[in-house]
């Protein structure tokens, strides 16, 4: 693995000679507390595939949100073919002829192709719908796509490939100037892909303008032609896609300049090399372990008082792998061995009797229970541990949580507090608290520390580093390498629902991380 | 569960309990004002007697069925089957007996009783079957039953009205028991051991925990299927002590009437106790005292005098009063009203 070094940072892309279909300048969107999006300014050129990349985080769904009605900006100004555009509704943004696809195809699979596509738009005949004109009107616009298709079938007789094209044609009956496909590929396999690729680039050659957000970088340079980044609500800037290296590419979207990053120092370094001395056994070892449209097979091992760190962008499998080795999904190839049994993971109660513990990255949906208090959802593994009929007693319930509270310093320091009322960071600790009380041997955090105030991710990162010196093993996945570079002894690399790289944390630096999570045909 | 302590009277009417006793209470008082005897409590023959008595004996076979669909709502269930699942019971009990040599035997009585209720073990099982393992929605599982279970219980009376004369069976409905009438002290008993088993276990907390987040509880290991199994096998017993009682009551098992819309009188009472359809946290106290609101409702009509042919309209304003009176949205809006008059004054 080579890094191919920037002999020239990517600049600024021109301007075609034609006038932009979009400008959106100097865009503000603020929610409460946050500054969604930071006087961005953006701009589309018709018969372009744009695409939109950044993080979670840096503001691509408000941006399309904005574009399309369903927010609406607190400051900046939008024109549309040179002239000024207001958009108060979605209906709006349609009429103008801006069009989205979003990412879970929300069509009606009980209804037909037909009814789909024309839907609120029905041709009208003598106070009634003409179904003769509008089956018509469907099957031109599925040739168009070059779907070939009956219009009168059902929508949820196809593949979602198929229905993801269905909804292209929907989108595209309007006479869209702007199609925004947000993550359409999101659920497609490599044929699917190519399917779709060949539909956007008829639609580009009719001189649309399409707007692609996807977490595949491979698919990024391969459909389209410019690219905006945004980070952390802030344009980042604009980019022919064939003048951008990928490795710049990731470093925008992720931040910090590549020099600084070649300066940062490991401070767990040396407790890295320490680390060398691990047990022979892992205490668990997946072995092509997979799940169809997810992961691909994929190896990975994590010793006992190691802190495996697991690096890639959203969408590459880091989510994916973790959910795998903790029974929360189910693999569908590869075997899991722990402690050198093999052992099958079928649900996430299977893993924690294995002492395997599984802190989702979806804090409010995966995570607290929101109108329980804060004693009973520190409880509430243990006691699913134990089964109903063991309840531990309310005095231990008092003891655990009360240690918990001070020793993670959980506010309000009351365990009667309703979880839903506490702040971000002090739900993720109630959460930790949840796992570290059923006494793990693994234990895997997905995004710890994502959306928590500086003060307690300092806390989470050392409580890591110290479970690991007690002889835990720990999965540490986040988006921010520092963190995954500062806390791991060894690290996984992901990309592409694979991994592409296991390395020990000796000498490596965001840099390289970055070059092996961008490394595409190119590296 | 414990609720938040109150601070001020201002807190009061924010209180999980406060409108259903406030309404009941009011239910009461205008049955003193319109009888005045209503409160009084007689003791004769060792027995208990007064307006008060009929009605916990009358509410009996609602709170019962309330009990079993408090905890089927907090798993974000639902049990539309209770009123088949009492129909049959009664129905079974009442045929045995029926159909015994000696239906004055206590043993006979005890069998009938005991085949009722295991039966019922197994119609819960069946509608815990289709929702916890097949993932049927609640509301279509227990319809099946609900349409079906008035089937069963025909088939097991043959289409009869089956009447019975049995001294020990009919205590269940019509005795007394300790000078209380034995459904009250039924009803009771099941209330205490309900409100035991769920919170000196964790059953209580597991309940909880699978209706306000389930995928959570899952990946918390919390083993739901078993937890949901449990509220609608509890949910049948219920049912089915229920359908003794108002079979024994009446010496006789009706397939077609016993225990009709009761499901719709448990939810009610189970809605004004403030337990949300939701799911979620449940107050089974709550349910006690929606059951007897409802029961209340019911002997008000006769007390006062209002005409039958407008009793269900009275019913309903009543319910729709206690509500829209725990609708947070009115609430919300009651004291933003209240704040707004204030600052006028000021």
């Amino acid at each position: 693995m080579t890094i191919t070094p920037s002999t020239a940072p990517a600049t600024e892309a021109p301007a075609p000679a034609v006038e932009p279909i979009i400008r959106m300048d100097d865009i503000s969107i603020s929610f409460p507390g946050v500054k969604a999006l930071d006087s961005v300014s953006f701009r589309m050129f018709p018969g372009e595939v744009h695409s939109l990349m950044g993080e979670n985080g840096a503001g691509k769904s408000t941006l399309i949100k904005a574009l399309t009605g369903v927010y609406s900006i607190d400051s900046g100004t939008m024109t549309l073919a040179g002239r000024p555009l207001v958009i108060g509704s979605p209906a709006q943004a349609q009429a103008a002829g801006i069009s989205t696809v979003y990412q879970e195809v929300n069509l009606l699979p009980n209804l037909s192709v037909a009814e789909n596509i024309m839907l609120g738009r029905e041709p009208r005949r003598l106070g009634g719908i003409d179904w003769r004109a509008m089956r018509k009107r469907a099957a031109e616009l599925l040739a168009r796509l070059n779907l070939d298709i009956d219009p009168a079938s059902l929508l949820s007789a196809h593949s979602l490939a198929v229905q993801q094209l269905v909804a292209i044609a929907r989108a595209t009956d309007v006479d869209a100037k702007v199609l925004i496909l947000d993550e359409p590929t999101s659920s497609l396999d490599a044929d699917e892909v190519s399917e779709l690729f060949r539909v956007i680039r008829g639609l580009k050659s009719d001189g649309v303008a399409i707007l692609f957000v996807s977490h595949f970088l491979d698919q990024v340079y391969e459909i389209s032609d410019r690219l905006t980044v945004l980070r952390n609500g802030a344009l980042v800037g604009e980019y022919l896609t064939r003048e951008i290296l990928r490795i710049e590419l990731v470093h925008k979207m992720i931040g910090k300049e590549l020099a600084t990053l070649e300066s940062l120092e490991s401070k767990t370094r040396q407790a890295a090399i320490e680390g060398e001395t691990v047990i022979e056994v892992p205490y668990l070892e997946a072995v092509g372990l997979g799940r169809k449209g997810s992961i691909e097979p994929t190896d990975l091992a994590i010793h006992e008082g190691e802190v495996v760190g697991l690096a890639g962008l959203l969408g590459s499998g880091r989510t994916e792998i973790a959910r795998l080795i903790t029974g929360a999904d189910r693999a569908d190839s590869g075997e899991v061995l722990v402690r050198g049994a093999k052992k099958r993971l079928r649900t996430p109660r299977v893993a924690l009797r294995d002492r395997i513990a599984y802190s989702s990255e979806d804090r409010k949906r995966e995570g607290i229970v929101e109108d329980l208090s804060v004693r009973d959802n520190i409880v509430l593994a243990l006691q699913a541990d134990r089964g109903w009929f063991r309840r531990i007693s309310r005095k231990r319930q008092d003891e655990l949580a009360n240690s918990y509270i001070s020793a993670l310093g959980i506010r309000p320091a009351n365990p009667d507090a309703l979880v839903r009322n506490l702040s971000g960071g002090n739900q993720q600790k109630v959460l930790l608290a949840r796992w570290l009380a059923v006494a793990p041997r693994l234990l895997v955090l997905d995004e710890p520390t994502r959306g928590i105030d500086v003060g307690a991710k300092a806390e989470i990162q050392k409580l890591v580093s110290n479970l690991a010196d007690e002889g835990m093993a720990v999965v540490f996945i986040s988006a921010e390498l520092e963190e995954v570079l500062r806390l791991s002894h060894r690290i996984a690399v992901m990309r592409d629902r694979r991994k592409v790289a296991d390395l020990p944390n000796e000498d490596v630096t965001v840099g390289q991380i970055m070059g092996l999570i961008a490394s595409g045909a190119e590296a | 569960m414990s609720t938040p302590t109150l601070t001020t009277l201002r807190d009061l009417p924010r209180a999980r309990l406060f409108w259903p006793i406030v309404t009941l209470a009011a239910l009461l008082l205008l049955n003193f004002a319109v009888s005045p005897g209503f409160f009084a409590i007689r003791f004769q023959n060792g027995h208990l007697f007064g307006s008060l008595i009929d009605i916990l004996r009358n509410g009996a076979p609602t709170l019962l069925v309330a009990l079993g669909m408090t905890v089927v709502i907090a798993t974000r269930g639902i049990d539309l089957s209770v009123g088949a699942v009492v129909a049959i019971s009664g129905a079974l009990a009442c045929t045995i007996i029926a159909d015994s040599p000696t239906p004055d035997s206590l043993g006979t009585v005890l069998s009938a009783v005991a085949v009722a209720l295991v039966f019922s073990l197994v119609l819960g099982a069946w509608n815990g079957l289709l929702v916890a393992v097949f993932g049927i929605q609640p509301i279509i599982a227990t319809l099946i039953l609900m349409t079906a279970g008035r089937g069963i219980a025909m088939l097991i009376t043959e289409g009869q009205i089956i009447t019975i004369s049995s001294a020990p069976y009919k205590v269940i409905g019509a005795g007394y028991w300790f000078g209380l009438p034995a459904s009250i002290v039924i009803a009771g008993a099941m209330f205490a051991i309900a409100a035991l088993v769920t919170r000196k276990t964790a059953l209580g907390l597991l309940i909880e925990s699978v209706g306000i987040n389930p995928v959570a509880s899952r990946l918390a290991g919390v083993r739901s299927r078993g937890i949901i199994w449990v509220v609608y096998v509890f949910s049948g017993l219920c049912a089915a002590i229920a359908g003794l009682m108002i079979s024994s009551n009446v010496t006789a098992a009706d397939a077609n009437s016993a225990g009709l819309y009761i499901e719709m009188d448990a939810i009610l009472a189970v809605v004004i106790g403030g337990t949300s359809l939701a799911g979620g946290r449940y107050s089974l106290t709550g349910t006690l005292i929606g059951a007897f609101v409802i029961q209340t409702l019911t002997t008000t009509v006769y007390t006062v005098g209002i005409a039958p042919s407008i009793t269900l309209v009275f019913k309903a304003l009543v319910v729709i009063a206690v509500c829209l009176l725990q609708s947070p949205a009115l609430q919300a809006k009651l004291r933003s009203r209240r704040v707004a008059a204030k600052g006028v004054l000021a």
